[in-house]
């Protein structure tokens, strides 16, 4: 009777009191914020939403529970940090003023990959708060949605190399050609009288000067590195919107295969079709990157990308048109 | 000469002897299997969903699995059923104890009905785990909750039934272990028949003070093969005349028996044949649509993978098998039946399954197994590292030989599958017309070792 009274002991403490202390220290080592990211099909961020105060650091551990995910804040130039799945890795944030700041995946999980998002409310003293001028295709009450073919379109592909051995300034005032569609710049300086002279493509290539005149080679480095991290994957990264997330989105709801969740079929802007794009100006593809494409499927990036980078994506994808 | 002179009787060492028949190291094996079992099932419920960094997933379909069917089933048989945890809840709940034989214990010991007792229940419970296995086998919650069922079962039959009725009759994988036993080196068998004969009380079976009557419900005395004795130990310990062997023997002894060859178990043969052949297939194969489909259980292209499935196993299999066995009968002039043909001959099969399923667990045990380390560190995946292998990479073991000893391991299934056609055949037949009887048979068994080569191995 001893022994069956020391092996019942045994029992309970091993069968029992194992797996009990591996729940106990389960619950005791909770200690930081666990974010956990599923692709968005599954449910995206858990928790999604955060809170903070400003000045006042947040320990925040992350792990994935299927693929690899990135985690990122927007408009914030913080490194990215890789979430990989079963791992736990740990990052520290501090926020010095009070807003609403989103959290996004990196890294291209799946057609709703852009809906893997979550928000960091940090609380604070309000008048801390920098009021942002509102973006310019607001301030030009551009109507988005408006369909805008070019009535104009080049043979070939204008260069802004060939534009700049003519010898002839575009006259187009810096800062004023995000405002200015390039087929309208085009018709404009056609119609000059120092212009007829000029062959229809060599007046082309004087748009393509004047837009590349507007950028630099860095901004173009960066637009190109954030169209390559956020865009291709549907855009393709040759613009031609055949990117390979493109295919996915166009079964969409439409067969067994998970498609993009709240939207019908879309298929992703071709940034190299000349009629469309010529007819559009800078404000009106920042208001699509910042708004997002309203039901087409293509996402908001207001909340992700600074006003910076959004208007070097912008001039990244006029290279689509201008070489 | 007599079969125990072709055996080496453990027992015959009194050291061997006290540790098998002292309750205390089988306790402590099982408590630690059954420590291990529940951590598993915890760590399914509140660990990550990632399979490879959870205790539940690598334990039990890695570790557990890969040791199970290269070591356990093809060394020791039923040896893993001696301290398997699922039963042991259940059965001290039965007797009232851990340890020894108490008085009273806590089941309404009602008999097994005898229309079921046979293993087509154990066949549909493991043909079921296998058509769910692709998302059994990588998501810890549906593993967790399906141990708790394993456990909820067996702890339900010792409650309303008499002994062990869980395993010898509803367990999944005891199923595919006690047919494949019949292969093992090991045995427990009685030295003398004639002293059980002459022991009118049968405590090997009624039990005593110093042990449960045969929890398998088996007569030690009668016992000729494997197939439904779980190493228990129970009647070393019961047996007063000292009457019990552990014997080592010659490999695939109990397919020499003629006797005791039944349906349920020729079935179980095919099902665990055609699990190999299509777990090669699903797994370890290139085809991205089967493995989604095997995935998306409820949706139309699953509903094709189970009807391919038990198609396979139900029918396509046993069907080919059944006109090999009707050629071979046809052409010797065989006397028997064919469906006493088609039971005798799918016997071929128990060495070609055990060896499919070798090579198949060879594929992944060697190339999964270093996700033992850290989740022994870290069994929830939680980032704790207790024993400092938390960070250790994944890294495949041994992948240069693997294919060579699949290779080898399939071979030697054949070979032994042919030589066992061979043997059976011979047992109503002379030499030549017994070869002819095989001939067929042996053509089944090489078209699925090409199979498995090509899905394993190519």
């Amino acid at each position: 009777m001893k022994a069956e009274r020391f092996a019942r002991l045994l029992v309970l403490v091993i069968v029992v009191g194992l797996p009990a202390l591996v729940v106990a220290a389960r619950s005791a080592s909770r200690g930081p914020i666990e974010l956990r990211g599923v692709m968005a099909d599954e449910g995206g961020w858990a928790p999604a939403e955060i809170t903070a105060q400003v000045g006042q650091p947040i320990q925040l551990r992350l792990t994935s529970d299927d693929v690899i995910h990135g985690f990122a804040i927007g408009q914030r130039d913080w490194p990215a940090v890789e979430v990989l799945p079963g791992k736990w890795t740990t990052t520290t944030l501090v926020f010095d003023r009070p807003g609403k700041y989103t959290f996004y995946c990196t890294r291209w999980c799946g057609p709703n990959h852009w809906r893997m998002r979550g928000t960091i409310e940090v609380a604070g003293d309000e008048t801390a708060t920098v009021s942002e001028a509102p973006p310019l295709y607001v301030t030009l009450h551009l109507d988005l949605d408006a369909p805008h073919p070019g009535d104009v379109a080049p043979v070939e592909k204008p260069s802004a190399a060939r534009g700049a051995q003519l010898n002839v300034a575009p006259q187009i005032a810096a800062g004023a050609y995000r405002e200015q569609r390039p087929a309208q710049v085009w018709r404009y300086l056609r119609d000059r009288a120092s212009s007829s002279t000029l062959t229809d493509q060599q007046v082309w290539d004087l748009v393509a000067l004047a837009w590349r005149s507007n950028t630099t080679t860095e901004r173009l480095a960066e637009g190109q590195k954030l169209y390559v991290e956020n865009c291709a994957a549907c855009h393709g990264e040759t613009g031609k919107g055949d990117g390979v997330m493109a295919a996915s989105l166009q079964t969409a709801n439409t067969s067994d295969m998970p498609g993009l969740i709240g939207h019908g079929a879309v298929t992703p802007i071709d940034f190299t079709d000349a009629r469309s794009m010529l007819g559009a100006n800078s404000a009106i593809l920042q208001g699509k990157i910042v708004r997002g494409g309203m039901g087409t499927g293509m996402p908001y990036w207001g909340s992700i990308f600074t006003e910076a980078q959004t208007w070097a994506l912008v001039d990244y994808l006029w290279t689509f048109q201008f070489d | 000469m007599t079969p125990a002179a072709h055996r080496l009787n453990l027992l015959d060492r009194p050291s061997v002897k006290a540790a098998l028949v002292n309750r205390w190291p089988q306790l402590i094996l099982r408590i630690v299997a059954l420590a291990g079992f529940l951590i598993a099932i915890v760590s399914g419920l509140i660990g990550t969903p990632v399979g490879s960094h959870n205790f539940g997933i690598v334990f039990v379909w890695i570790a557990w699995w890969a040791l199970l069917m290269l070591i356990a089933v093809p060394v020791f048989g039923r040896g893993w059923c001696s301290i398997c945890p699922i039963p042991l809840p259940g059965e001290w709940l039965q007797n009232g104890a851990v340890l020894g034989p108490q008085k009273k214990g806590f089941s309404l010991n009602r008999k097994w009905p005898k229309r079921l007792r046979n293993i087509w229940l154990q066949n549909i419970a493991f043909t079921l785990v296998a058509l769910f296995s692709a998302v059994i086998l990588t998501q810890p919650g549906i593993t967790a909750m399906v141990l708790l069922a394993f456990l909820f079962v067996a702890v339900g039959a010792s409650v309303i039934f008499e002994r062990r009725i869980f395993c010898r009759y509803l367990c999944p994988v005891g199923g595919f272990i006690g047919l494949y036993s019949q292969l093992a080196p090991t045995e427990i068998r009685v030295k003398d028949a004639a002293v059980c004969a002459a022991h009118t009380v049968k405590t090997c079976y009624t039990g005593s003070a110093d042990g449960y009557g045969c929890p398998w419900l088996l007569y030690p005395g009668a016992l000729t093969k494997n197939t439904y004795c779980g190493t228990c130990l129970e009647c070393l310990r019961t047996c007063p005349h000292d009457n019990l062997a552990f014997n080592i023997r010659s490999l695939g002894a109990d397919l020499r028996q003629p006797a005791g060859r039944k349906l349920d178990e020729a079935f179980k043969a095919f099902i665990m044949l055609g699990a190999a052949l299509i777990y090669s297939a699903v797994m370890l194969g290139p085809w991205g649509a089967l493995k989604s489909a095997a995935y998306s259980i409820g949706s139309g292209p699953w509903l094709m993978y189970a009807v391919s499935f038990l198609g396979l196993i139900f029918g396509v299999l046993p069907a080919l098998f059944l006109l090999a066995v009707a050629a071979g009968r046809a052409l010797s002039g065989s006397k028997a039946t064919l469906k006493k043909s088609f039971v005798t001959f799918a016997y071929t099969l128990v060495p070609l399954g055990l060896t499919a399923w070798m090579a198949f667990s060879l594929s992944f045990a060697f190339a999964n197994f270093s996700y033992v380390w850290p989740v022994l560190s870290d069994p929830l995946g939680a980032g704790w590292n207790l024993f400092g292998a938390a960070n250790v990479s994944w890294q495949p073991y041994l992948t240069s030989i693997v294919p060579a000893l699949q290779a080898g391991v399939l071979i030697a299934g054949l070979v032994w599958a042919c030589a066992t056609a061979r043997q059976i055949a011979a047992e109503t037949q002379a030499e030549r017309a017994a070869l002819i009887h095989a001939l067929p048979v042996m053509g089944f068994c090489c078209l699925v070792t090409l199979a498995l080569m090509g899905l394993l191995i190519a």
